[in-house]
């Protein structure tokens, strides 16, 4: 059996309220608020990046694991937000876990699905018997123009999932890719705020990507959604993932503990795998938990897993992720986080 | 700081990685190639606890230029588990928060990067607990 063998998130402290964003720019906070179902997002401290939110996180799954640092084989990031454009961000973290130097490094970058790939590949590895172990992360510190909608979700935060052959808390049942060409949104290389196709990145691109890759999943095993316990779908507002779920025959108490994003935010390459963390928090043995991530790009990773007796076992042995949604926020004014998100010009 | 002597230290600010003296068992925090307390050379790898207390701490309100966002942020003497005491800032709160006895966890978290084209820079830092 191949499957997770330890999981943790890290959710940074700092907020800011969907209200203070949409005054700063003259919007309506209630009209934005309904509109998205965001209600704040978490920011990264000015000492957090991808790097720092990947080693806590990853030090919360280690915990989890019961295993030594060093029998992890493979370590692979994905992100939005590395913090170099040369240099993976995967080697610190593993010098910060201890893991160096027999470790096979990756980092990945696939918009918001980079984390699943990181963890499909992890996955991967382990299942071709290359490592004992392999580690994918997804964290992102993501970014939002000044004043565009994404300035509402674009948030911080970090989940990490170590594969194995031994000691399996969710095994994983089936993967499956989903991949086209769509220009949907993009970064180019020196920009620093993503574009968007607006509208266009609804039906062509999430929705289509998705329900393609989720009812594809779902007949490749012959399974229903009735037979899961829970769904986690990538959360860009709170609108979009219960569309989908629903539009794919779940229904709104098996997504609902993985529904993280109107506290956090869209965290980009952690989105959905921070969501499937918040329902292993409360998942019970045999249960079947449907994960199905969406990148921009675009494409989706789906993945089924099935919850083992070990769960009860490691999941007190770190925070979990409400906890760390809920344990005394640090708010922010528009000021501090324009501030904190590097979005002042300021003299060398 | 400049590359190379950044990359020597990494053991010791990534990992909290010390020397225990072989002769006196005294640990020493940064390792150092000569025991301070006995002088014997000797000495064996060990990892510093990742927890610990408040000793005593300071506020920083004119600070340097790396750390000039920061303000006010407080920085502490921290007593880890193991009795090793190491110097940090204590971050993710604010300088009202601290007191002595306090307990804290040891996090890992950038330092400064080397102006927008160098190196960045990490190390630890603490947080409350």
């Amino acid at each position: 059996m191949i499957g997770i063998v330890g999981y943790g998130s890290y959710i940074p402290r700092y907020r800011i309220r969907a209200d203070d964003i949409a005054r700063q720019w003259g919007r309506d906070p209630e009209t934005v608020k309904r509109g998205l179902l965001l209600k704040e997002k978490t920011v990264p401290g000015l000492d957090e990046d991808t790097i720092t939110i990947s080693v806590a996180a990853a030090k919360n799954a280690l915990r989890r694991a019961e295993i030594e640092p060093g029998e992890i084989g493979a370590l692979y990031i994905g992100s939005e937000s590395h913090p170099y454009a040369v240099k993976p961000s995967g080697t610190v973290v593993a010098e910060a876990l201890g893991i160096t130097p027999e470790v096979h490094i990756a980092d990945f970058e696939f918009a918001c699905k980079a984390g699943t790939e990181a963890m499909y590949v992890a996955y991967a590895q382990v299942r071709a018997e290359l490592v004992k172990y392999a580690m994918g992360i997804g964290a992102d510190t993501s970014q939002g123009a000044p004043g565009d909608a994404l300035e509402f979700s674009a948030s911080a935060g970090g989940s990490a999932f170590i594969f194995g052959k031994e000691k399996v808390i969710a095994a994983v049942i089936d993967t499956y890719s989903y991949t086209t060409d769509t220009a949907d949104f993009w970064r180019r290389e020196g920009a620093f705020y993503p574009l968007h196709g607006g509208r266009f990145t609804g039906a062509p691109a999430y929705f289509k990507h998705i329900l393609g890759a989720g009812r594809a999943i779902l007949k490749k095993n012959n399974l229903k959604p009735e037979d899961f316990t829970y769904a986690v779908f990538h959360m860009p507002n709170g609108k979009f993932p219960m569309s989908a779920g629903k539009r794919l025959g779940f229904k709104r108490e098996q997504m609902e503990p993985g529904w993280i994003v109107p506290l956090m935010g869209n965290t980009y390459s952690a989105s959905s795998p921070t969501a499937f963390s918040a329902t292993l928090d409360i998942a019970k043995p045999g249960d079947l938990i449907l994960l199905v991530s969406f990148g921009s790009g675009a494409g989706s990773d789906a993945f089924i897993f099935k919850v083992t007796e070990r769960i009860n076992e490691v999941r007190e042995k770190a925070e979990k992720v409400k906890d760390m949604l809920t344990r005394s926020p640090i708010y922010l004014d528009y000021g501090r986080y324009a501030k904190f998100r590097g979005k002042i010009i300021m003299n060398e | 700081m400049p590359t190379p002597g950044y990359t020597r230290e990494i053991p010791q600010r990534y990992r909290l990685e010390a020397n225990k003296c072989k002769n006196c068992g005294k640990i020493s925090f940064p390792p150092r190639l000569v025991c301070p307390y006995c002088g014997a050379r000797n000495f064996e790898p060990t990892k510093l606890s990742d927890t610990g207390k408040i000793v005593t701490f300071t506020t920083i309100r004119v600070a340097p230029g790396r750390y000039a966002a920061y303000v006010p942020y407080s920085i502490a003497i921290i007593e880890l588990n193991d009795g090793v005491k190491i110097t940090t800032q204590v971050v993710d709160c604010k300088p009202e928060d601290l007191e002595i006895g306090k307990a804290v966890r040891i996090i890992f978290r950038k330092m400064y990067p080397e102006g927008k084209t160098g190196i960045i820079c990490y190390g630890y830092k603490a947080v409350l607990i």
